[in-house]
């Protein structure tokens, strides 16, 4: 009898994962992934029937390259970035995702043509699109405001800390706009070792009053304990900050740097059927917009935008913070993920040794 | 032999010739044979015991720091990849002008690595060594897929003129071996020219080295602060009676068992521009609102919250040793006329020196594979040579160069570990 027993919960222990429906999504945790939860998660579980497991990590291209190269793929989607998304393609990581499988729009356009420029990839499809944007303290300056990336470099006007992230993708490109190069041409800039000189020279004239950060959460703390007076900072956080917690903030959107946020399906996943279901159903236009609802990320369809209406508390409008409106868009750099495959370890290299030269 | 298996109580049997006998057992057997078998016996049981053990270092431990560190010299990214123009360096000697062969070989494995999907890797380790390059292997890629005609050598040039560059070639021909030293020698700011020859890298990225020097520099400033801090505490708990030293005790584990990151952000709150200790100096009047003292984000923040991190590493060992020794022995100096300095310096203090050289071992070790309170609160004078290698298991995705770099990193602790056994001997360390 109790070998029987035994027997039988070994048994269904066994069967269980086999049948039972589920995917695993890793994504980035905090509010982000708690607006992933709300808007596709939720409704995925309960149109379907397959449960979502949503597993946290700091960047999720980390662990699935690990697993990869491990042989134990335990995730079925990733939520990476877009430099990752082809990094981890061309290296024939990931699973390629036919375009023409993605839902269309409510108006019958195809996927194709109503996803953002550079949101469909080989084996990627865009979720969201995010900025790093400048944002101000507004108690810390009496008169004029700073309006521009121009503002932010100049610490005679407008005193104060400024909080910049510790790396050379989201530094280089401030430092030329408020040197006065267009945002079009930041990447050919980037490309010229004058241009790289010329990026250096700007960042040192505010060198001594830069406190560098680390984790997204780091800059909207040291704008709220009066550390810095202008951060650059992602506009979902600060959105958060400004909206959620009434905090004294206030944005600009000059001189913004934009991101996509990707989905891919890694080789070997668990559960491949059910991620591409998940995939496919997170990334609707109705799904996209209802995102918005709960963090000021813009979806990466076009006929989304139309839907975004108020934030969660029911009174916010959502459009004006969202990275893809019109005045948002105005002086934007898009992230340029081949030059980055090609040069960010050179430029870490060369950051990394002029912050240690002191 | 045979009259001594005949007397079943012989211990010892001698030969007909007389000399020195074989020692066997009752039965007949060779006793060193039986001794060895029984002996193996226990042995074997004392392995069986000790297995499950040695299997989980293994698996846990030695395997997987082998095959991390084995990375740092082996990156088969290129070779297995690329086999037809690797074969082709492996024929010629170096500085060789790429002929039609080679020009087809190159043809040939773009095609089919742009095919298998393994062109990403290919350039991601070309670009390791010749930043700018993974594009050209990517796009090239694409275009070669959709096919590609002879003469190669112009096809190719067509599509990108950089195909042309002999540096390009010589970074293919160190890469066409999986086995390879530029990991190791980017990480001590070295690289190869286009003749094969190493040289320093430029001046603008020069790092590892500086970085290198700050964390043994930096961890043995951060050992000598525990140890000033830590030895009158430890001497405390030592004398003090037990009722008041378990108190006080207590008051030194509390912050070591409380989190890592709430005690490197509580050091936020203490020491930034606008945190309690500025605030208080203010208030003070002692300076002004205008004149705050930058204690975090540089080099001031890593050394005084790694100190604090640190200290019951120092303590701890020191404790357990002073508690052990005698309070006669200064007591006889002062009696036979010692000055306190003097019992203190001659009797007292080399008796904690095992406790000593264990906390400052722990101590040195510890700071020197420091990652998460620089990187949080050391700005960037503050940063170790840890976080260049966390930026590159994470951010550039450049495992091998991490490798190169923790593997140096862990040369270096092993050379000290042996000078310092050397010097003070390791023997003498006491841990608790």
């Amino acid at each position: 009898m109790k070998s029987t027993l035994i027997l039988s919960t070994a048994l269904a222990g066994m069967a269980f994962p086999a049948t039972a429906q589920e995917v695993n999504v890793v994504s980035w945790g905090g509010a982000y992934e708690k607006s992933q939860v709300e808007a596709y998660n939720k409704p995925f579980a309960e149109e379907t029937g397959v449960k979502v497991n949503m597993i946290a990590a700091d960047n999720p291209a980390t662990p699935l390259k690990a697993q990869v190269e491990a042989g134990n793929v335990t995730g079925d989607v990733f939520d990476i970035e877009v430099s990752d998304a082809i990094r981890l393609c061309d290296e024939g990581a990931l699973v390629e995702i036919d375009p023409a499988s993605l839902p269309a729009a409510p108006d019958g356009t195809a996927a194709t043509e109503d996803f953002v420029d550079g949101a469909l990839l080989d084996c990627a499809v865009a979720n969201i699109v995010w900025g790093t944007v400048i944002s101000y303290n507004t108690t810390k300056f009496e008169g004029d405001a700073p309006t521009s990336a121009v503002d932010f470099f100049d610490t005679e006007t407008f005193p104060g800390k400024r909080g910049l992230p510790k790396n050379p993708k989201r530094t280089l490109y401030l430092a030329l706009i408020a040197d006065g190069v267009a945002a079009a041409d930041v990447y050919d800039e980037l490309g010229s070792d004058e241009g790289v000189e010329r990026a250096f020279a700007k960042l040192d004239t505010i060198k001594d009053d830069v406190v560098w950060w680390e984790a997204g959460a780091q800059p909207v703390q040291l704008l709220a304990d009066g550390e810095v007076s202008m951060t650059t900072v992602y506009n979902g956080r600060i959105f958060d900050a400004m909206v959620a917690e009434g905090q004294p903030f206030e944005v600009i959107w000059d001189g913004q740097y934009m991101d996509m946020d990707m989905f891919v399906i890694p080789k070997g996943a668990p559960n491949p059927e059910a991620a591409m279901d998940y995939l496919k159903f997170a990334t609707d236009t109705q799904r996209l917009a209802d995102q918005a609802k709960y963090i000021a990320y813009g979806p990466a369809r076009k006929s989304s935008a139309d839907l975004v209406g108020l934030y969660q508390d029911g009174e916010t409008e959502m459009a004006p913070h969202m990275p893809t409106s019109p005045e948002a868009l105005e002086n934007a750099v898009m992230d340029d993920p081949e030059f980055w495959a090609d040069h960010d370890a050179e430029l870490s290299e060369r950051f990394n040794a002029w912050l240690a030269a002191s | 032999m045979a009259n001594a298996a005949l007397d079943p109580h012989a211990a010892i049997a001698t030969t007909a010739s007389g000399a020195p006998a074989r020692l066997t057992t009752a039965d007949g057997k060779p006793l060193a044979r039986a001794l060895a078998r029984s002996q193996s016996k226990a042995r074997r049981r004392a392995f069986l015991l000790v297995a499950p053990l040695l299997a989980f270092i293994l698996i846990t431990f030695v395997v997987p720091i082998g095959q991390m560190l084995q990375r740092s010299f082996h990156n088969d990214g290129f070779s297995a990849n690329m086999p037809q123009v690797s074969a082709w360096f492996a024929e010629t000697p170096a500085g060789t002008v790429p002929d039609d062969a080679a020009w087809a070989a190159l043809a040939a494995d773009l095609t089919a690595s742009a095919e298998a999907r393994s062109i990403g890797v290919v350039g991601t380790r070309i670009n390791y060594d010749m930043a700018g390059t993974r594009s050209l292997f990517t796009s090239t890629g694409r275009k070669v897929r959709r096919g590609i005609e002879p003469p190669y050598r112009e096809a190719l040039l067509e599509i990108d003129e950089e195909w042309g560059d002999p540096q390009l070639w010589s970074v293919m021909r160190s890469a066409s071996t999986a086995v390879t030293s530029n990991f190791y020698l980017a990480s001590v700011d070295r690289t190869r020219n286009e003749m094969g020859e190493i040289v320093q890298v430029p001046e603008n990225r020069r790092i590892y080295l500086t970085l290198f020097w700050r964390t043994f520099w930096l961890s043995g400033l951060i050992t000598a602060l525990t140890f000033v801090l830590g030895f009158p505490i430890a001497h405390l708990l030592a004398t003090l009676p037990m009722r008041k030293s378990n108190l006080l005790m207590i008051l030194v584990l509390l912050p070591f068992w409380t989190s890592l990151l709430v005690r490197t952000t509580s050091w936020m709150v203490l020491l930034q521009q606008q945190g309690v200790i500025n605030d208080i100096l203010v208030w003070l009047g002692i300076i002004g609102d205008g004149q705050r003292l930058q204690m975090i984000y540089n080099q001031t923040g890593t050394i005084i919250a790694m100190t604090h991190i640190l200290l019951p590493f120092m303590i701890l060992p020191l404790y357990s040793v002073m508690r052990t020794i005698n309070p006669s022995y200064v007591r006889a100096a002062r009696s036979l006329g010692a000055t306190s300095w003097t019992a203190f310096r001659r009797v007292y203090f080399p008796q904690t020196l095992p406790g000593l050289g264990a906390g400052a071992m722990l101590v040195f070790i510890l700071a020197v594979g420091y990652y998460i309170t620089p990187a949080l609160v050391g700005g960037s004078s503050g940063q170790l040579i840890s976080n260049m290698i966390a930026m590159h298991m994470t951010d550039t995705l450049n495992w091998s160069m991490a490798a190169a770099l923790a593997a140096l990193l862990l040369g270096a602790v092993l050379v000290l570990y042996w000078l310092y056994d050397r010097l003070v001997g390791v023997d003498n360390l006491k841990l608790g």
